[in-house]
């Protein structure tokens, strides 16, 4: 019997519909839950009060990430009480309903999302949620990972299925090749720019094509991470060898037998060829210039060449008003160039950009050079194994040397919520993946870009074109 | 959970798009381990200035809309991130209803959790709606789920959608958990066979 062609996301669905209800709703198991201090604390008050227990421990892992200072006394400096709290609550929850946890002091420590796949804790082919919508970042693997909010948390907790409706496929292909000095982050931002941030809601999307098949895991992470900035439920690159040379041999892999059998099951997994997908987009890799954000959504983007927009030049009043409040919050002159933007402060970190790939982009760029005066600059790995890789290859060395901050493992300035913030009217440089009003920090004004573009940034103050810089130390 | 039923109250415009959660609550409100007390600190950074005062212009500062339970916005509401602390916090001020043409995934399913009805309407009934909302104490709005149907002050009514299986937790309050546990069943004869097929996922 011929079965109905299928895509990625269909398979991997598919395979973990434990019951379909009357009315469509799909109770679907979820193999794989990170949890984190800021989004769990209400969950497990909730099992708490209705005498329920987590269903499958052996599935479940915590960390801390968004409150925890990057300072190097962390261990021993008074943290703000809050944080303390809701840190002191996680550790108390995971001892008593007996959750496996990676603390402060562990080099395991870092961002969930950098974590995950640094363990093979995420997977190809698996069901993968958190309390947290850059969870998308997994599906860079070929697994199903999305955010979920509190009240799921809880009910994955309490019976390790999630109740769902099926998303629409959505394929955005990026064809031909990267140009030198563009990254994974200015594919994704310049899909972004063209989708929309809307313009995946209710889809899954899969990245494919030529240029997405190119990037090592680390730029596909990249890519799915922000697909949800993109409005999408989730974003997923099919698992081929790269995948499972990335994956073999990490701690929580399959091994031995149980190996085989899970790369030959991951095989099957990549979209058939004939399968048919609800939304189709495609992009020529080849016309992409490094870009950067200029407003407060990351949808409003341009080629680091561009000049800021001119708010008349809207076609709609509510876009008119909208371009104009973006404009007065970042503190910029429509038409100014942007390469003439200059900045304060510049971010490279976050679950978008802080692994060993990004780290030794940055360090390339800050060779032999300076952080320009007045500049505050930050390096922040997203794991401490990130930040001993880095010391190992004398990466932090170079940073240093250059001016740069040479930070511990965490969320950090991706958002204004733990000592690392912007003051108001702050202008940041940032590898994060939101500059939306106050992300930073209140008042803070964020410009999206890649870790290259950022420190090009810190060695010259303000916005700058990569593709300027010749890199002191090749091959 | 609250139960929905029906709604009359005093609607606020807030005519903007793209309202993403960190406009909604900012992250530094996040600290905390309980899901009440965050309505004080809903929109903040809109809502008061830099000393900590009032922003007069920001509509929720402005009579009668200090005691809305409706909110009328634009495109992508609660675009952003996971957390539920954004729907905590328009449910700790008394927002019930959020009423705008689309609404960001992850958003819109927190919502329903929590006893607030997001209404998904076209671009220019939710201009109407907006222009209704303008008009302060002498046009509530009401919203009557079972019908589903938005009652304009001037009497007109507008359908809306609402997935069924949703609509019926709303009405009576249910609790998602306590109804999944009732295929406790399938989901062990699902993890059973999954081991078998997965064995690496199972520690
Ligand atoms: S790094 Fe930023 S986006 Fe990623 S999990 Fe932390 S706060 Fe969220």
């Amino acid at each position: 019997m011929a079965t109905k062609p299928r895509t990625l996301f269909d398979k991997i669905w598919d395979a973990h519909v434990v019951d379909r209800l009357e009315d469509g709703t799909t109770l679907l198991y979820i193999d794989r839950h990170l949890i984190h201090e800021v989004t769990s604390p209400q969950a497990f008050e909730g099992l708490r009060a209705a005498g329920r227990k987590l269903r499958r421990p052996d599935a479940t892992i915590g960390v801390v990430d968004h409150n925890v200072p990057t300072s190097a006394d962390r261990l021993t400096a008074v943290n703000e009480p809050e944080s303390a709290l809701q840190i002191a609550t996680l550790e108390q929850n995971v001892v008593e309903f007996g959750v496996p946890y990676i603390p402060l002091d562990d080099v395991r420590q870092g961002i969930v999302h950098v974590i995950g796949p640094e363990q093979g804790l995420s997977l190809p082919g698996m069901t993968l949620v958190c309390g947290d919508s850059h969870t998308s970042t997994h599906g860079a693997l070929g697994a199903l990972a999305f955010g979920i909010g509190t009240s799921e948390v809880e009910h994955v907790m309490a019976t390790q299925t999630l109740l769902q409706k099926p998303a629409k496929n959505m394929r955005v292909t990026v064809n031909g090749t990267l140009p030198a000095g563009c990254t994974a982050k200015d594919i994704v931002l310049a899909i972004i720019g063209k989708i929309g941030t809307a313009g995946g809601t209710g889809h899954v999307i899969e990245f494919a094509g030529e240029a997405i098949r190119a990037l090592d895991m680390a730029g596909r992470m990249t890519v799915c991470n922000m697909s949800i900035e993109a409005g999408a439920r989730a974003g997923m690159v099919a698992p081929d060898q790269t995948t499972f040379d990335y994956v073999k041999g990490r701690p929580f892999a399959p091994k031995g037998e149980a190996w085989d059998k899970a790369v030959a099951w991951w095989s099957s997994l990549p979209s058939d060829a004939d399968a048919v997908f609800d939304k189709e987009v495609e992009l020529d890799a080849a016309t992409i210039v490094p870009q950067v954000t200029w407003g407060t959504s990351p949808e409003d983007v341009l080629p680091i060449t561009a000049t800021v927009p001119d708010p008349a030049s809207a076609t709609d009043e509510t876009r008119r008003a909208q371009m104009q409040r973006m404009v007065d919050y970042m503190g910029l002159i429509p038409g100014q160039k942007l390469t003439d933007v200059k900045v304060d402060v510049v971010f490279i970190g976050s679950c978008t950009n802080s692994r060993i790939e990004d780290v030794r982009a940055a360090a390339a760029i800050a060779q032999g050079r300076k952080v320009a005066p007045g500049v505050r600059a930050m390096v922040v790995p997203g794991s401490g194994l990130v930040k001993r890789q880095a010391e190992e290859e004398g990466l932090d060395k170079i940073l240093l040397e250059a001016g740069f901050e040479w930070r511990e493992a965490g969320c950090s300035m991706c958002l204004g919520m733990n000592p690392d913030k912007l003051t108001p009217g702050q202008r940041c440089a940032s590898t994060s993946n939101r500059n939306f009003e106050g992300r930073q920090g209140p008042g803070g004004r964020t410009h999206l870009l890649s870790p290259a573009m950022a420190a090009a940034a810190a060695v010259t103050g303000h916005l700058a074109d990569v593709r300027e810089f010749p890199l002191s130390s090749r091959g | 959970m609250k139960t929905f039923t029906t709604l009359t109250g005093v609607a606020a415009p807030l005519p903007m798009a793209n309202v993403d959660t960190d406009k909604i609550i900012a992250a530094r409100f996040l600290k905390t381990i309980k899901r009440s007390g965050l309505g004080k600190n809903l929109f903040a950074d809109m809502r008061y200035k830099a000393d900590g005062s009032e922003n007069p212009d920001f509509v929720l500062n402005q009579e009668p809309y200090r005691h809305a339970e409706i909110l009328i916005a634009y495109e992508n509401f609660g675009c952003g991130s996971s957390r539920e602390h954004a729907p905590w916090a328009l449910l700790d001020f008394g927002i019930r209803c959020v009423i705008a043409p689309d609404f960001a995934d992850i958003f819109h399913n927190n919502s329903f959790k929590n006893g607030i009805l997001p209404i998904k309407l076209p671009r220019e009934i939710c201009e109407q709606l907006m222009a209704d909302a303008k008009m302060g104490a002498n046009a509530r709005i009401s919203i009557d789920l079972e019908r589903q149907v938005v009652v304009r002050p001037n009497g007109e009514e507008i359908p809306f959608d609402v997935d069924p299986f949703r609509k019926h937790c709303l009405l009576n309050g249910l609790d998602d958990i306590g109804q999944t546990l009732q295929h406790a069943p399938a989901i062990d004869d699902y993890e059973a066979q999954r081991r078998a097929a997965a064995p690496w996922l199972f520690a």
